[in-house]
């Protein structure tokens, strides 16, 4: 160990030194390495960089070496998503490194997320979609990490409120709302009016938090557990109904189009920072949506994490963990406890709410298909994935749950086609005889079932666990080898 | 539609609800046996019921093809697509167990969320695996129950009810597993170190009863009865699909709260009442509210009607209020 201590630093530096040199080589047209060969350089220098024990300058100076080697690679290579897992995965180790100062923190993540990955998305707007998705699914993990992972309230009809959030806009911001408000005008209101129905749609989400919180929170553990699904469930049959008497919510349909806003500005801007010769031809509207989804999501996002980390360290975050360790010790320190539940739930639904929103107006379809209790349970696993009640781990359970299902099984879908048409030999089994129904990408489910269960038994408390969580844990287990457990 | 014709089509709804109500009541009791032993909301005993339902088609499929069938009369080809559901069910739930949820045990984590999602994963991975098992076998995941005309015979019952041959047999069945289920609980040895491990797991282990072996045997017994449940249901609706087990999953846990969790004459009646409320509710709701809240409603009216049951006997309608202690 003391070996691999002393050989740590150098290591990384050679490694994160021949992998800038190979991407400089490959920028000025002399690709030293084949594609795949920079990219296990690469992943390889990244590792070391982030898990080996290196002083805290280094690391600061090699993580920003990287993630510069990384933006670059991406302009050249812009197909390579291994670059972009990785630039990733240095964004990620950024904010959750053990021993970074904040400066470099901050600093490297706003250049990662405004610099590197628009320069990445310019080139290859499939990223902008992975990163609007990653945000979106990081609120809706946020909101529910209040609810279960701080609050210890298992909530799983959680999707109702990213839904609500969603028709708040939805209807208002298409043709929808003239079908049954006489007078409104017959497009819908100008897509500008989202960031108003984006501060509405905190409001209903908030009420509904309530309104589902009021009967369900009188209520304990499973019995709780049960009756948000089912009242999940009623929101999503009523968005799927209510076409008739009166048509809300259009039905099964669903609503379309939904309004955007304006995004001249943003398209100016592009222009004249000279973003057309990245793009490669003149900015239209798909790439200034796609941008300014992704700069809108992450100010939410951004938002959304800031009230978070506040919130849990005031009085409520502090009453919340008291309910979540002990109800009945909480109400004899004085908790109020249906209010202060009320509360973590208004304050879940409301970051779903808000992403709600911008969801409706991104898609520009609204259908009750997004918020079934598939949806919901998705939600819960980035939560537990990431690690209950830390608001880094629901970010991360989040990311790496959307990078799996969206980048890498369709990537192994593509690379297995290939296979099966160019009919290589794997294992002495020609691949051309492997059945077409075989598509990786079909199984997300199968690939996501498999890592909960293994998680569940190899990494209990999550990829980045809540500190306070991480204690007991291993309390139990030093319980459990002393033979006071069961 | 008269007040009249109203309750001349009551007796047929209240016996259709009864059909569905048994369903509901089977696949319960595995709920709230696993829960009574264990704790845990076994959310994969919905994929269990699927796969029985998918055991009982491919019985019928191998052996009753029409042209050359092997078992030519659909009575016993029935009766052996139960008992084959009935076996790999019950062997899906114990090793459903044995290699996700005993692990867990052993680590002796006291977070119940781990359990619950250790499950949810499960159910997720029993579903592709039932839809590539398709997808490679029938080239599509929808499938089909053979019809027999036999089965689907109608029988005419006084008070203007009708009733298929199948129905009959759902009921008969069903009848049987539960009365052989509450024998099974309340008069034999098993039955007893069920009971007493769903009481209290430590003290029944210094008892001389291996709680491991009991949890195992529940397992089996509750995804038994959840097999024969799922043929019994491919039998009444005749498509099956990898996810056709979600949602009368979701209503047989909500039956098994409804009567009180953990308790089995409890998952019972409550399976019971929820096919009732279910069929009543998707009968009457659109002419009761003019055709403006349709059958579409009846799941809202089945969960509304739950959350208000809850909010006033919170331990269900057969649970025991066990207050906590300090």
């Amino acid at each position: 160990m003391s070996a691999l201590n002393r050989f740590a630093l150098p290591l990384s530096i050679g490694l994160s030194a021949l992998s800038a040199l190979g991407v400089l080589l490959s920028l000025l047209g002399q690709p030293l390495l084949l594609g795949g060969g920079l990219n296990i350089l690469l992943l390889l220098a990244v590792a070391s960089v982030m898990a080996l024990r290196l002083p805290t300058n280094w690391r600061s100076g090699l993580l920003a070496v990287l993630a510069l080697a990384l933006t670059v690679l991406l302009r050249v290579n812009t197909d390579d998503k291994i670059a972009f897992y990785l630039l990733l995965a240095v964004l990620i180790g950024c904010f959750l490194l053990p021993n970074l100062t904040q400066l470099v923190r901050v600093a490297l993540g706003v250049a990662i997320l405004f610099i590197a990955v628009p320069i990445a998305g310019l080139s290859n707007s499939f990223l902008f979609e992975l990163g609007i998705q990653i945000g979106i699914f990081a609120a809706l993990a946020l909101g529910l990490n209040v609810v279960v992972g701080q609050a210890g309230l298992l909530d799983l009809g959680f999707a109702a409120f990213f839904a609500i959030g969603a028709y708040t806009w939805g209807i208002f911001g298409s043709p929808q709302a003239a079908q049954f408000i006489g007078g409104f005008p017959a497009q819908g209101l100008h897509g500008n009016y989202l960031f108003l129905f984006m501060a509405l749609a905190i409001i209903t989400a908030a009420i509904t938090g309530v309104l589902i919180g009021l009967p369900a929170l009188r209520l304990r553990g499973d019995y709780l557990a049960i009756v948000t699904l089912g009242l999940g469930e009623v929101v999503r049959v009523f968005a799927n109904n209510l076409d008739k008497p009166l048509n809300i919510t259009n039905g099964p349909q669903g609503i379309t189009p939904v309004n955007r806003p304006d995004v001249n500005v943003l398209a100016d801007f592009l222009k004249a920072i000279g973003a057309e010769r990245i793009y490669g031809r003149p900015i239209d509207d798909a790439i200034a949506y796609s941008f300014f989804f992704y700069l809108l999501v992450l100010v939410v996002i951004g938002i959304v994490i800031l009230v978070n980390i506040r919130l849990a360290n005031s009085r409520f975050g502090r009453a919340w963990v008291a309910i979540r360790e002990d109800e009945i010790a909480a109400k004899a320190m004085g908790i109020p406890l249906l209010p202060t539940k009320l509360l973590a739930f208004a304050t879940g639904a409301a970051f779903s709410g808000i992403m709600g929103a911008v969801f409706a107006a991104k898609q520009t379809f609204v259908s009750p298909e997004s918020f079934t209790l598939q949806a919901s349970i998705n939600i819960l696993a980035f939560v537990i994935l990431g690690g209950m009640g830390s608001i880094g781990g629901a970010v991360v359970g989040a990311a790496a749950v959307t990078v799996l299902n969206l980048g890498i099984l369709k990537d192994f879908s593509d690379l297995l086609n290939t296979w099966r048409q160019t009919g290589v030999n794997i294992l002495g089994y020609n691949m051309a005889n492997l059945p077409p129904q075989l598509n990786p990408a079909k199984y997300e489910r199968l690939v996501f079932g498999l890592i909960l269960i293994l998680m569940m038994i190899f990494r209990p408390e999550g990829l980045i666990p809540e500190q306070r969580h991480r204690t007991e844990l291993q309390e139990a287990r030093q319980e459990a080898q002393e033979g006071g457990g069961k | 539609m008269t007040v009249a014709d109203l309750f001349a089509i009551l007796p047929q709804t209240l016996l259709e609800g009864l059909l569905l109500g048994f369903v509901y009541a089977m696949v319960a009791l595995g709920y709230t046996m696993v829960y009574g032993v264990l704790g845990l909301i076994n959310f994969a005993h919905s994929e269990v019921f699927m796969i029985g339902a998918v055991i009982g088609l491919e019985v019928f499929r191998f052996w009753g093809n029409p042209e050359a069938p092997v078992i030519a009369n659909p009575f016993v080809l029935l009766l052996v697509a139960l008992v084959f559901a009935a076996l790999g069910s019950g062997l899906m739930a114990v090793l459903v167990e044995r290699f996700a949820y005993r692990p867990l045990r052993k680590r002796g984590s006291k977070n119940i969320l781990v359990p619950m999602i250790t499950a949810i994963g499960v159910s997720f991975l029993l579903q592709d695996l039932t839809r590539i098992y398709a997808a490679l076998r029938h080239n599509e995941f929808n499938m089909q129950y053979r019809t027999y005309d036999a089965l689907n015979a109608v029988l005419e019952l006084p008070l203007q009810t009708t009733l298929q041959i199948k129905g009959l047999i759902i009921i008969l069945v069903s009848v049987l597993m539960l009365v052989a289920l509450t024998y099974l609980v309340n008069r034999t040895k098993l039955g007893k170190a069920i009971r007493a491990v769903s009481q209290d797991m430590q003290t029944a282990a210094l008892m001389g009863i291996n709680p491991d072996t009991i949890i195992s045997r529940t397992f089996l017994i509750g995804g038994s009865l959840g097999g024969v449940a799922g043929v019994l249901f491919g039998l009444l609706y005749t498509n099956v699909t990898p996810y056709s087990g979600v949602l009368p999953g979701l209503k047989a846990f909500t039956s098994a709260v409804l009567g009180g969790i953990g308790n089995i004459p409890g998952a019972m009646v409550g399976g019971l009442v929820l096919g009732q409320l279910e069929t009543l509710s998707g009968t009457y709701l659109p002419f009761l509210t003019n055709g403006n809240f349709g059958t579409e409603y009846k799941d809202v009216f089945a969960f509304l009607t739950l959350v208000l049951l809850l909010l006033f006997r919170p331990q269900g309608l057969f649970g025991q209020n066990v207050s906590e202690k300090v």
